[in-house]
């Protein structure tokens, strides 16, 4: 199947009158316009879903491939002695990039959504925090928790976005699932559009005969056809997947705080430019399988 | 033009034509008779590439119909004005559009034909039901408009199947006479028909040879036609 540019061409430029010869077929056509538009839909969908798992994968995988912390609870005496122990320990540990001690006002920050603004942190036994950036390789967590332990008494290592690593993993199944519904969804559509063609070709078999008698070749029969599923194919699509992009710029908005995954699902940056890549691939897709049908039906045909 | 050597032809069953040797030349005029299903259809059909011989030579423009494409057998109907038995039409299209179909599916530019098609479709009597949907017309106006449709090409050839009968005889005499000028401006003509008071009336005016379908054989006719 060779989509070649002269007959996309012809196509685009059009022929009123081969339009007309084919009849105007209801049930085809209304198939072809629903079928394309809610595979437009669900193509959004899939879409907004392998795009934001993707992002969503790429931000957390980000964050736990490089941070841990530390934290030290000890009595108000201890606390400097253990923060300095803890840091020279981490110096010296491989595969920690810097450790750097939160200082007050950053620890106020962290905890200011729990607590409000005017937390008396000096008056309460809150533990210092140790921010740990890792290297590309990381490091041993077993045994910079053991060095600690033995080392900083009050030292407890936190490598919490850890339990992350599974969710990462699943990120990137959905978005792999994602990609491959969307394959699902083109195939489904070619299989759709190849029935209805069918059917209107069947139906039409009497205005076939009645062209091939008076000198109409098989491209123009077939362009005829052709035509006209591609081009309702690209409204249906083009319907479906501006429903579509309503729907999602109306999920209700948080800010990203809430872990941004549904909030998240919009289009956003140059992956804006996606939706109106669905109904052209509809419409290529339509193409493709009314013009198979077409040329194999009217190969068939005496 | 139209080659037959030596045609047998059968849909499956029985020999329906066989030892069929024809030839129609440029600018002759033909006949062909014969009893209902003696296969006069048939053999017209053959004639504008619609059926491959079961066995002998068939030639259309010098080219062999068992080794022509489909697109060949286009070119062939372009050159070749069919009128149907039964006629044949789009039913979703008005007449007018209807005749100028073979124009459409040649690519040619019908605003510039336009002065044609009013004045063929005036000459077939139709210009009142030029907007009706063929459904909407009579027998005798869909076989006019049928005839109009096979010659608005201006084709080499004419193949008419009874196209004449359901028309008066007034009708079927314009009918024949727009026939006859076209075959005195070089067209080839065959006609199917039983009507034998037209062939006489078109042997006034023309040189026609009148076959006739009989046992399986084509034949020329006796003189009394
Ligand atoms: N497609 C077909 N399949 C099988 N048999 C057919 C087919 N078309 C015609 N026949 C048979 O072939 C025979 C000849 O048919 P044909 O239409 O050529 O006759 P005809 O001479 O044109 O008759 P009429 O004068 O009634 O039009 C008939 O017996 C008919 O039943
Ligand atoms: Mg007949």
């Amino acid at each position: 199947m060779k989509l070649d540019i002269r007959a996309l061409g012809d196509l685009l430029i059009g022929d009123v009158q081969a339009d007309r010869v084919v009849p105007p077929t209801g049930f085809t056509a209304w198939l072809t316009l629903f079928s394309a538009g809610a595979m437009a839909f669900l193509a959004v969908f899939a879409l907004a879903l392998s795009l934001a798992t993707g992002r969503l994968a790429e931000r957390w995988g980000d964050e736990l491939a490089r941070t841990a912390t530390v934290r030290i609870s000890a009595p108000e005496a201890q606390m400097a002695a253990q923060t300095t122990a803890a840091l020279r320990v981490l110096e010296t540990t491989t595969g920690v990039a810097r450790a750097r001690a939160l200082d007050d006002a950053e620890q106020a920050a962290l905890l200011e959504p729990w607590f409000g603004p005017d937390l008396p942190l000096d008056q309460l036994p809150i533990p210092r925090l140790i921010e740990v950036i890792e290297t590309g390789d990381g490091f041993d967590a077993e045994g910079l928790r053991l060095r600690l332990q033995a080392e900083v008494p009050g030292a407890v290592l936190d490598d919490h976005t850890r339990w992350r690593a599974p969710l990462v993993q699943a990120a990137d199944r959905l978005r792999l699932l994602g990609w491959l519904s969307l394959l699902l969804i083109g195939g489904a559509t070619a299989a759709m559009i190849t029935l209805a063609a069918n059917a209107a070709l069947a139906a039409n078999a009497q205005v076939i005969q009645v062209l091939r008698l008076v000198g109409a070749r098989d491209s123009y029969i077939a362009r005829a056809f052709v035509r006209r599923f591609t081009l309702r194919a690209l409204g249906g699509a083009a319907i479906g997947t501006a429903l579509a992009c309503l729907a999602i710029l109306a999920l209700p908005s948080t800010d990203a705080v809430a872990g941004g995954f549904l909030t998240g699902l919009g289009f956003q940056g140059w992956h804006r430019l996606w939706p109106p890549v669905v109904p052209l691939l509809a419409a290529v897709v339509a193409f493709a399988a009314t013009r198979t049908a077409a040329h194999k039906t009217l190969e068939e045909m005496p | 033009m139209i080659e037959l050597e030596d045609v047998a032809y059968n849909y499956g069953g029985g020999e329906l034509l066989s030892e069929v040797s024809l030839s129609l030349s440029p600018g002759s005029f033909h006949f062909l008779t014969g009893p209902s299903g003696a296969g006069k259809t048939t053999l017209l059909k053959l004639c504008y590439g619609a059926l491959v011989p079961t066995s002998g030579q068939l030639r259309l423009f010098g080219q062999d119909r068992r080794e022509m494409a489909r697109d060949d057998i286009a070119t062939v109907r372009r050159r070749v004005g069919v009128v149907h038995q039964d006629c044949q039409f789009l039913d979703h299209l008005s007449v007018e559009d209807n005749i100028a179909l073979p124009l459409s599916v040649s690519g040619r530019d019908l605003l510039a034909e336009g002065a044609n098609l009013k004045e063929l479709i005036g000459w077939v009597g139709l210009r009142e039901r030029a907007k009706a949907r063929p459904p909407e017309l009579s027998g005798g106006e869909r076989q006019r408009a049928a005839l109009a449709r096979a010659v608005i090409m201006s084709p080499d050839v004419i193949l008419a199947d009874e196209p004449t009968g359901n028309v008066d005889w007034e009708m079927s005499q314009r009918l024949l006479r727009l026939l006859i000028e076209l075959n005195l401006m070089g067209k080839t003509i065959l006609i199917a028909t039983h009507d034998l008071a037209l062939i006489r009336a078109a042997k006034a005016h023309v040189q026609a040879r009148v076959l006739r379908i009989a046992a399986r054989r084509l034949q020329l006719a006796g003189a009394d036609l």
